[in-house]
């Protein structure tokens, strides 16, 4: 408790003096020079920055190194697999920014294109009305996620590693014993046909991040978002509905997921209930890689980006090296805490120049 | 001796006419514990009103129900003189009555525009669902409400975790300026903070009344209570024990209330 003995009496009048020195000290205290920040000091204190050149560096050490990493035919073979993986990445991001995580991800990855699969496969159900119906499953399953965890106050954490179990087994359940071959899917062209250097995957990938993006960070909504994960009883105080806004992100987050399973099962023409298995990690660390916050309240579309191609070039920059395979989880392991490191001196380092 | 000044305040209540906001035997159970008991609780016009008591006396509670984050158990409240029911603290934002929290209601990774904004966000355009800010506006009149309080903060694209607890505390002011609140709750403002930046809350808590903002004021500090208050309302286990315009008590007074109670 302050105790200022001398405030009763300098209320008004002998409070002008005094105000003045305030005035003075605050002004040399360092707000000033926050002003006069250079546009360009304003961005590489952004933690997307060190991911963006983390992403020149993997960039140019692949390419000296194998030689053909930028080539045309591995570039185009970048953008094919890396929708699959970055519309995830862009739904994990929206979701840690408001607070939250998605552990089940990877399981409704598989458990969205599977139950696809077996209604029209198995029950002969007609593709767009399946296509409705396993999209309604996935804003279901975000709803259950987010609503347990909400509800009953447990961790996000844990209702969605249960939810990882459990849409897990569903997709294998919906499957069955015996494979069936893929139905036709009309839509299958709009999401995954082949234009020749890029498929349509990439272009849906590159709509829902300019929408998400402008979504998150010109709009109203993704205004909340920002507030409930930086300070959800301060948002509440001030009138959020953090409840809605942390479910829309849950929903969203199994949609894009159920998705991007659809988007793979289709260029891949194999229904395998095993797809997407450790891919719910994999995501994190693309979020958290391109300057996502653990805690929530800070993150970026632009990052979810460059944390999803910067993942996607390492897999595939490790293979085109001969390097074994196996070494891929270690450079993502490393990756996770260098960046994260970058990420949290940088701010350091900026914070005390100003 | 309780019942003596509150039968003075009452009168100096019809001097002032219908209140700006009042609170009529409300009363507040949480489960099996009475948090507050039947009190009636007025802010009128242009009137800074002092809340002091012990933990647990029931002003947080009192507070929270006129802040619209509770609702009362029994009684109800009126907003110039008509009752209102506040389903949530945005409803009673949209009345006018805003609220400082002792923790400082703001989120320190956003800027301060968008800390001024959030929940009451200028809208540039809509495409359906999706309503796009106006950030010129937001920038533009964030920055005019700052500037009013004297903070010489020059950019408010500044992220508040940059800011001073005072900075802080002084934007939180400020937005409740820029939505023209009628009344502001302020509950320990000057905690945590430093003695420099208590005064300086103080002051723009006294100027308050310039903007035709009334106030209620709650903190430990009978110094402060004493110096900002028009009216001063005590309470003790969940009653309302003393009620009296600031000319009629000193601080040793208030302290003895408290003290006996």
């Amino acid at each position: 408790m302050n105790t200022a003995p001398g405030v009763p009496g300098r209320r008004k009048d002998a409070g002008g003096q005094a105000a003045s020195i305030l005035h003075a000290s605050q002004l040399s205290s360092g707000l000033k020079p926050t002003s006069r920040k250079s546009l360009w000091s304003k961005a590489i204190s952004k933690p997307e920055f060190s991911a963006f050149l983390m992403l020149v560096a993997v960039f140019a050490a692949f390419q000296l190194y194998t030689g053909f990493f930028l080539s045309y035919a591995n570039t185009r073979l970048l953008l094919t697999i890396l929708p699959e993986l970055g519309i995830v990445v862009l739904g994990v991001t929206i979701l840690m920014i408001a607070g939250e995580f998605d552990l089940s991800v990877g399981s409704v990855f598989a458990l969205v294109p599977m139950t696809l699969h077996a209604l029209t496969a198995r029950y002969g159900v007609d593709p767009y009305l399946a296509l409705v119906l396993v999209l309604g499953l996935a804003l279901l399953v975000g709803y259950i996620n987010g609503a347990v965890t909400l509800s009953l106050g447990i961790p996000s954490f844990i209702t969605t590693l249960g939810m990882l179990f459990v849409a897990r087994s569903m997709s294998i359940v919906a499957v069955g014993g015996n494979p069936l071959a893929l139905a036709d899917y009309p839509f299958g062209d709009v999401l995954v046909v082949n234009f020749g250097y890029i498929r349509a995957s990439l272009i849906w990938y590159v709509g829902l991040a300019v929408v998400l993006g402008v979504w998150l960070h010109a709009s109203d909504f993704g205004n909340w978002i920002f507030a409930t994960g930086g300070q959800a009883q301060a948002a509440k105080d001030l009138g959020i509905n953090t409840r809605r806004v942390k479910i829309t992100a849950f929903m969203l987050c199994s949609l894009l997921a159920g998705l991007a399973g659809i988007i793979q099962m289709l260029r891949t023409k194999a229904p395998l209930p095993s797809m997407g298995t450790g891919l719910e990690l994999e995501v994190i660390a693309g979020a958290v890689i391109g300057g996502t916050a653990l805690t929530g309240g800070v993150g970026s579309i632009i990052g979810a980006i460059i944390g999803a191609i910067l993942i996607r070039s390492i897999d595939n920059g490790l293979v085109m090296s001969r390097v074994n395979a196996e070494w891929f989880r270690t450079a993502l392991g490393v990756l996770i805490v260098v960046s994260v490191v970058l990420n949290v001196k940088a701010g350091q380092f900026f914070s005390r120049r100003r | 001796m309780s019942v003596n000044v509150l039968s003075t305040a009452a009168a100096a209540v019809a001097a002032r006419g219908t209140p700006l906001i009042a609170a009529r035997g409300i009363s507040k159970w949480y489960g099996a514990v009475n948090a507050l008991k039947p009190t009636d609780f007025h802010v009128g016009r242009n009137e800074i009103v002092g809340l002091v008591g012990d933990n647990g006396a029931g002003k947080s509670t009192l507070i929270k129900i006129l802040a619209g984050a509770h609702k009362p158990t029994e009684g109800h409240i009126e907003v110039d003189g008509k009752p209102v029911v506040l389903n949530s603290t945005r409803d009673a934002m949209r009345l006018g009555i805003e609220t400082i929290y002792q923790y400082n209601a703001m989120i320190p990774q956003m800027s301060i525009a968008r800390n001024i904004f959030i929940g009451r966000e200028p809208i540039r355009f809509s495409l359906g669902p999706l309503r796009i800010m106006d950030f010129d506006r937001m920038s533009r009149e964030a920055m005019k409400s700052v500037e009013t309080l004297d903070l010489g903060l020059r950019d408010a694209d500044t992220p508040v975790s940059d800011l001073s607890g005072g900075q802080r505390q002084a934007v939180v002011i400020a937005r409740a300026m820029h939505f023209k609140s009628k009344v502001l709750i302020l509950d320990e403002p000057t905690n945590h903070l430093s003695v420099k930046e208590t005064n300086k809350v103080l002051d723009q808590t006294a100027r308050l009344k310039e903007q035709n903002i009334s106030a209620v004021f709650i903190s430990h500090n009978m110094h402060h209570v004493h110096a900002m208050s028009d009216r001063i309302v005590a309470m003790a286990r969940g009653h309302k024990i003393a009620e009296m315009a600031k000319d009629e008590v000193t601080v040793e007074d208030l302290h003895r209330i408290l003290g006996e109670s």
